[in-house]
């Protein structure tokens, strides 16, 4: 029984990368091989698909476009999310819980509700087609998520920290740069990685709010799909490297991720 | 925690407060604005009460597209949390492995929606990919684009991919946080695994799990891109879920009345779940 317990693991991460397995077999075939045959793994192997992606670049800018408006956001909700995140783990005010589930719904609404509006929105102030606009759209549901992680980091911090800090004499802005942030770095690390997440793999948003300039890597890949013809092998080498810069994320904060999926609240 | 009282802490939420109320408020608005109103084209507007609501809501349209959203999300929570727990409890806690386990467990999560759509396109491609092709050759008639069943089946196969390891690392986050003397006193006492799981483990991982079914709940409510990408909602409308749905309508006919009545009763809808979802977490926080 003991030694049989590695098995299921072993099976569930097996079947999670079967498919990605495919992916990367398609990615180093030539179109004519993906057609024709079937096999389990290239023949022709060929880079001619990567070496695409990365001299066109209404490809490789794609990717440079996703990572500039996730970037933005990130930093954006990380940085905005911090004093709201301490208010409600430490202070009680007037509508702190009305405020606090209002933030969660928006985390839950769902991005078809808000496509239009959102188009017609960033249109008329005339910010259509930028980072920015994608970058402030996806903190509709990342800042609630970063200000729900980081309250609960920060509740996990007795509030004498804080009482010995006044005591010694820091101020306020003194006491929560030099002493709390350092405190709590697991969880902004956190807040950051599920920040970078949900605006890295988000969609329908991104693509609504963009159309040529700040078009990210995934609407790019749509559009292939569909214009120019069958492509499998180009679509499967983009989508294999969509998949890097989460790889080297989760990589960072992999001691931190599975207190960091609780979102704090073990 | 004790909180203090303090107003001033208003401060600190003003730019959250202000940030998200520019993205929440005024794209609410506009849909509630084009819910009561019908237009002609050419920006003329007439007020049309709430004759866009009786309609999505007396549609057959709407109840078949809610009635398949309900199929989905109780299918696929109905797999993804039993086989999350269960791969939780049998991950190691300790040693190298647990690191290489994780970060492979987690990387379905960080891939783009629309990739993973792609990603099980390639892969259940009844001629070139790899489960089709297995699958046929298993003496089962499979084609994702012709048969509803088998579209269904790819569906929810792709969401637990997708999404049981938010469920694994929710799971394993509250076991690790067992003591050990837990266990040792379970041993002293001669508990068999069955009641270790359930006086133990189960109640100390039932904070995280009311996160994961809720968290999975809400998400898969909203889910869009993944099946629009695999089977575009189709064959015909077998797997066009509430969100291609409304998509379809608003983008696609554009029809911005009943597009907009369907977003608002689809937004209280999950209200009404985050509102549920919400007690149930500030209940077991008082406790």
């Amino acid at each position: 029984m003991r030694r049989l317990t590695w098995l299921a693991p072993t099976l569930y991460i097996l079947f999670l990368m079967l498919p990605i397995y495919w992916l990367l077999n398609m990615s180093f075939k030539t179109t004519n091989e993906i057609l024709g045959t079937f096999s389990l793994w290239p023949r022709e192997f060929t880079l001619a698909n990567y070496a695409t992606i990365f001299t066109d670049p209404t490809w490789y800018m794609g990717y440079v476009n996703s990572i500039i408006y996730v970037t933005i956001n990130t930093a954006l909700s990380v940085c905005v999310a911090l004093p709201a995140a301490y208010a409600f783990s430490r202070y009680r005010f007037i509508g702190d819980k009305h405020l606090f589930f209002w933030l969660l719904t928006n985390r839950m609404a769902p991005a078809a509700v808000f496509a239009l509006p959102f188009f017609q929105l960033y249109s008329a102030i005339g910010l259509f087609d930028t980072h920015i606009a994608v970058a402030l759209a996806h903190t509709l549901f990342n800042i609630p998520l970063a200000v729900w992680i980081l309250e609960g980091f920060m509740s996990g911090v007795p509030k004498e920290l804080d009482e010995t800090a006044y005591v010694d004499g820091y101020s306020f802005p003194r006491f929560f740069i030099r002493i709390f942030i350092p405190t709590i770095a697991a969880g902004i690390g956190v807040a950051a990685f599920f920040c970078f997440m949900f605006s890295w793999v988000e969609l329908l948003l991104a693509k609504t709010l963009t159309a040529v300039a700040a078009k990210p890597i995934a609407a790019i890949m749509t559009r292939t799909a569909s214009t120019s013809g069958y492509e499998l092998g180009l679509l499967a080498a983009a989508g294999s490297l969509t998949i890097i810069p989460g790889a080297i994320v989760i990589y960072f904060v992999r001691n931190h991720i599975a207190k960091g999926f609780a979102l704090g609240r073990v | 925690m004790n909180k203090t009282v303090n107003q001033k802490a208003w401060f600190f939420v003003l730019p959250v407060m202000v940030l998200v109320a520019f993205n929440a408020i005024i794209p609410l608005m506009t849909v509630v604005n084009y819910s009561v109103q019908e237009t002609f084209g050419a920006n003329t507007f007439f007020w049309a009460g709430l004759r866009w609501f009786e309609e999505v809501l007396t549609s057959e349209r709407f109840h078949a597209s809610l009635g398949r959203q309900l199929f989905f999300t109780f299918t696929i929570l109905a797999i993804e949390v039993p086989l999350g727990v269960a791969i939780a409890l049998t991950m190691p806690r300790k040693g190298p492995w647990v690191s290489v386990c994780l970060v492979m467990m987690a990387l379905p999560l960080l891939i783009p929606w629309n990739v993973v759509g792609a990603i099980w396109n390639i892969f259940a491609l009844p001629d070139i990919g790899l489960l089709g092709r297995t699958l046929n050759g298993l003496g089962w008639d499979y084609n994702f684009t012709r048969h509803p069943n088998d579209a269904w089946f790819t569906v929810i196969l792709m969401d637990v991919w997708h999404w049981t390891s938010l469920v694994v690392l929710l799971a394993y986050a509250g076991l690790v946080s067992i003591p050990d003397a837990y266990y040792q006193a379970a041993k002293i006492d001669g508990a068999k695994s069955w009641a270790i799981f359930r006086y133990i483990q189960l109640p100390k991982m039932k904070r995280v799990l009311t996160i994961a079914i809720l968290l999975r709940f809400m998400d898969s409510f909203n889910i869009y891109t993944e099946p629009f990408v695999l089977t575009g909602g189709g064959p015909g409308n077998t797997t066009t879920l509430l969100s291609i749905d409304l998509v379809k309508i608003a983008l696609g006919q554009f029809d911005l009345g009943p597009a907009a009545a369907l977003s608002l009763i689809y937004f209280l809808i999950i209200l009404l779940m985050s509102w549920i979802f919400y007690t149930v977490m500030t209940r077991n926080e008082d406790q």
